[in-house]
């Protein structure tokens, strides 16, 4: 069993994102491994890239600190091996890094996921991928033991979501609403709908999107995911430390406790250890 | 080339959200439909608004002063009588019916030198839609009549403050809503740029100028042009420009670039003093296409820079690309400096004010005459309205050698 098909074997995953080097690469680290004592299964982190099309404008402000600070292709590789945590990683970035990485004399996924895969990454997601562009991530993914997981939207239909479904490995993105990512106050109603639409695929099932509380998490997997990915509101705290200019150990303190609320409300959300069916898998 | 696969070669394709995929399925549907199959007359029905709206056909003018000092023929196809001051109308029409023909209830669009914003702004009020204009905060301070026209017409105009706030991020925010809201609403995109089917079907609401200018040079001159010339940000004037000239294998084609005040690039800062992607970019993904891009050694996207706000982009169209590639488009470029001093020159011999995006291309003669053979067609793509205010500051600062005495303005307290 692969790294993160076992993280989504025992019960609900709780699936954090933050941006690697924001708001600079020391503090960074302690932020990742600070998720790792709250409980996270399974760690999106994320290379930030000038181009963010995917993010609202929370995360979009943790990409431009983190670039700011001088994150690269380069030092993100550098700061996975640096992490000291026992999880395993997905990166989370845009094609063009992608495309572009290694020397002159080659470049492209090929020499991308084999550094990856050399500093520890398990799988990566890339929002801005769709499947039928993404044979070639797809194939160097297969050479080197990675998971590549795609994103389906609540509009992800027919035979685009058998094809994408067709192609996912580690575990399936469910966009729990349209638009891009941010934390909300309100869970969307789309949620249970779009998961319905995939009981049939035996792939783990994580939601994402506007997740920013431990009851959201709860609902979530009530719903029927395996899963519960959250950026938004962890990346809140770490603005929030930027602002007031706190000590990093005080951030890290918080993204530990909040980190720690997502995980008992996914955890709340199991269905009853006396074998209850699962409310949306009967 | 085909219009099916969405690939022009190596460049093309369709790199956006999973949350998009649907919509751009449905637009190439209604592209081949309505555009390419002509289905419930849509391509009557476009043409005839381009006629009656729009103004079409555009003149081709022969230029007897311009031609006098190169000692050529120069013919101008004057893109900037179209209505609207620029040939933005011809995709926004196009694009704001098409949104009509499938559904679509609400419009958005990107505006960097805010023509084609105004453009779309007023496709929407003709035909009745609702319409959201995003605008980079920078292109805003410095194109303020057409964000008034914008509103005149009854679009709502959103700033995008991320970034240095030009063309290139109000298309990343116009995406994001695009995503958020893609059930009702289309996405008019700008120009040649974007995933499939955008820079196909743009070009074929352009192509009227090329399907115009090529008659009516049979009709005036009685033969092709040797050379084609024209500015290219995105591409789209361009594209349109150039679409039935490709196959007159005999015809040069040149898309002039913004060369900016170098071009060299700053990669520490991530910053290309330049639009030039075509001559100095490399092959990368932006805004849902493989295309050419000014991008660092790492795939980080650059900022651009440009006198001329419309051709201030770090991409292009993938078709264009592929055509420069293939060697049946030359790119060129020219520095801001000469294309000021293009601006004069045009306003001055020919008595048209060209936007400053045009005026690139007219400088690119005054330097490159003897390459450029007997009969030259050059592509006025706007009226520089809009620009007035641009050129005076700049005008200003540096030291322009045809610009006209400016310090009257100063005497009369309208200019420091
Ligand atoms: C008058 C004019 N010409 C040219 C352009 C550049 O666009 P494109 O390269 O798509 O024709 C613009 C863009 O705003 C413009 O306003």
């Amino acid at each position: 069993m692969s790294s993160i098909a076992e993280a989504f074997a025992d019960g609900p995953a709780f699936v954090p994102y933050l941006a690697a080097g924001d708001p600079d690469y020391e503090s960074s680290l302690t932020y990742v491994e600070a998720l790792e004592r709250g409980g996270a299964d399974v760690i999106e982190l994320g290379l930030p890239f000038s181009e963010p099309i995917a993010e609202g404008p929370t995360i979009q402000s943790a990409i431009v600190r983190a670039l700011e600070a001088g994150m690269t292709p380069t030092r993100y590789f550098e700061f996975v091996a640096d992490l000291d945590v026992d999880v395993p990683l997905v990166c989370m970035t845009y094609y063009n890094l992608i495309a572009q990485f290694g020397d002159d004399g080659e470049r492209g996924p090929e020499a991308f996921v084999r550094r990856a895969a050399e500093t520890g990454i398990d799988g990566f997601v890339v929002p801005d991928l769709p499947a039928e562009e993404a044979g070639p991530l797809r194939e160097a993914c297969d050479e080197y033991g990675c998971e590549l997981v795609f994103i389906i939207a609540p509009t992800t239909r027919g035979e685009r979501l058998e094809r994408i479904m067709s192609q996912v490995s580690g575990y399936v993105y469910v966009q729990a609403r349209l638009g891009t990512t941010g934390a909300r106050t309100a869970l969307s109603d789309r949620t249970a709908e779009s998961l319905e639409r995939i009981t049939d695929w035996d792939v783990p099932k994580a939601v994402g999107f506007g997740i920013s509380t431990g009851d959201h998490a709860q609902r979530v997997i009530e719903a029927g995911a395996d899963g519960v990915i959250v950026g938004s509101a962890l990346v809140d705290i770490v603005a929030q430390g930027v602002e007031r200019g706190d000590p990093a150990v005080t951030v890290a303190d918080r993204l530990e406790g909040k980190a720690r609320e997502l995980t008992e409300g996914a955890l709340r959300g199991m269905p009853a250890a006396d074998g209850g069916p699962h409310p949306e898998r009967t | 080339m085909s219009s099916h696969t969405g690939k022009f070669g190596e460049y093309g394709g369709q790199y956006v959200p999973e949350a998009l995929m649907p919509a751009i399925e449905e637009l190439e549907d209604a592209y081949e439909r309505y555009v390419l199959d002509n289905e419930d007359g849509f391509m009557n029905e476009f043409r005839q608004r381009l006629a009656d709206f729009g103004g079409r056909p555009t003149p081709l003018q022969y230029a007897d002063r311009l031609s006098e000092r190169y000692d050529t023929d120069v013919y101008l196809k004057r893109e900037d009588l179209l209505h609207g001051g620029a040939h933005k109308l011809n995709n926004a029409l196009g694009q704001v019916l098409l949104a009509k023909y499938m559904g679509k209830d609400r419009i958005i669009a990107e505006t960097g030198a805010g023509q084609h914003g105004t453009a779309t702004a007023m496709a929407c009020a003709h035909l009745g839609m609702p319409c959201e204009v995003y605008m980079g905060r920078r292109d805003i301070n410095r194109q303020r009549p057409n964000v008034f026209r914008m509103r005149l017409n009854g679009a709502e105009v959103t700033p995008v403050t991320v970034g240095r706030g030009t063309l290139k991020e109000a298309i990343s925010e116009t995406m994001r809503d695009w995503a958020e809201n893609v059930e009702h609403t289309h996405y008019v995109i700008g120009s040649v740029v974007g995933p499939h089917p955008f820079p196909a079907m743009v070009r074929d609401f352009q192509r009227v100028i090329s399907e115009e200018a090529r008659e009516q040079m049979r009709d005036r001159a009685g033969c092709l042009p040797d050379s084609v010339l024209t500015c290219a940000g995105g591409g789209s004037n361009t594209m349109g420009l150039f679409a039935e000239f490709i196959d007159d294998e005999e015809v040069d084609l040149y898309a002039v670039e913004a060369g900016g005040s170098s071009l060299a690039v700053d990669a520490e800062e991530g910053v290309a003093p330049n639009s030039a992607t075509l001559s100095t970019g490399t092959d990368g993904v932006l805004h849902g296409s493989r295309t050419r891009v000014l991008q660092d050694y790492d795939g980080q996207i650059m900022e651009s820079h440009s006198v001329s706000a419309g051709l201030d982009y770090a991409g292009v169209g993938p078709e264009l690309a592929d055509l420069v590639d293939r060697g049946r488009v030359t790119a060129v470029n020219v520095d801001d400096d000469n294309a000021l001093e293009g601006f004069h020159r045009l306003s001055q011999l020919e008595g048209i004010i060209p936007a400053l995006e045009s005026a690139h291309a007219l400088s690119y003669i005054e330097n490159n005459r003897d390459e450029l053979g007997d009969v030259i067609l050059l592509n006025i793509s706007g009226r520089g309205d809009k620009d007035l205010e641009t050129v005076l500051e700049e005008t200003h600062g540096r030291d322009i050698e045809n610009a006209p005495d400016i310090e009257t303005f100063g005497a009369t307290g309208g200019f420091q």
